[in-house]
């Protein structure tokens, strides 16, 4: 469940980027692609326990599955602090900058 | 256990090769800006140094992640020895285990498809540049 979270946010991300490029002003290729670091990571983690569980691992407990989901929401939630962090100190815009430098 | 150890140790080493490239062209260019700095591992011919802070983005962005899914099950701690699993030698050694074979493969895998994405991409501003170059032959 985590794995699957973390993918739909990998491809959310990728679909924006696409629609903004080839802008990037936003920095959504970075978030994009650190969501694919994870999924891939993910899927190595999930073929190594299907090896183990074997057909088991298709048929996850119902509790499992939502603890699963709360961290994967969680790890978006995370991605996206990451994200506007870089976002915020790079600058792409000047916003921050402008902000900071504006005479009252 | 830790298995974002090795794909962490990964992204330490591309990051310092980064850097060691960008001071390399740093003494054969000059710039001024944030752009222009960033913009010495994105131009050049060589398209894997080109396109190395994609795999950096990736191995940086996937471990993170991954820590945090760790710190979440209590895996990590932020008091020595780090790794619960270190605290004693059985759990020691199938940490180890895992980070060998979980770890490593997850490295290998973010890499390949780096190498395939930049291969692509590569062909892909081949084949434009070609159809470019025949286009203003033609006109």
């Amino acid at each position: 469940m985590t794995l699957l979270t973390t993918l739909f946010a990998a491809i959310i991300s990728t679909v924006i980027w696409y629609q903004k490029a080839p802008e990037d002003d936003m920095k959504i290729g970075t978030l994009s692609l650190m969501y694919w670091g994870a999924s891939l990571m993910w899927l190595v983690d999930a073929i190594f326990e299907y090896v183990k569980l074997k057909a088991d691992f298709f048929t996850p407990a119902l509790v499992d599955m939502v603890h699963d989901f709360y961290l994967g929401l969680s790890v978006v939630a995370l991605g996206l602090v990451i994200w506007l962090v870089i976002l915020l100190v790079k600058d792409p815009k000047g916003i921050v900058k402008a902000a900071l430098t504006r005479k009252k | 256990m830790a298995c974002f150890v090795a794909p962490a140790v990964e992204a330490i080493v591309v990051t310092v090769a980064t850097k060691v490239m960008q001071s390399k062209a740093k003494k054969s260019a000059t710039f001024n800006t944030e752009p222009e700095k960033e913009a010495l591992t994105t131009t050049g011919k060589n398209p894997f140094v080109r396109r190395m802070n994609w795999l950096n983005t990736m191995l940086w962005g996937g471990s993170a992640l991954l820590a945090f899914e760790h710190i979440w099950h209590g895996e990590v701690t932020p008091w020595f020895p780090f790794l619960t699993a270190a605290s004693n030698p059985a759990d020691a050694s199938a940490m180890l285990r895992e980070i060998a074979t979980v770890g490593v493969s997850m490295a290998v895998l973010v890499t390949a498809v780096w190498v395939g994405m930049v291969l692509v991409t590569s062909a892909m501003e081949k084949k434009a540049l070609k159809l470019q170059t025949t286009a203003s032959v033609r006109g």
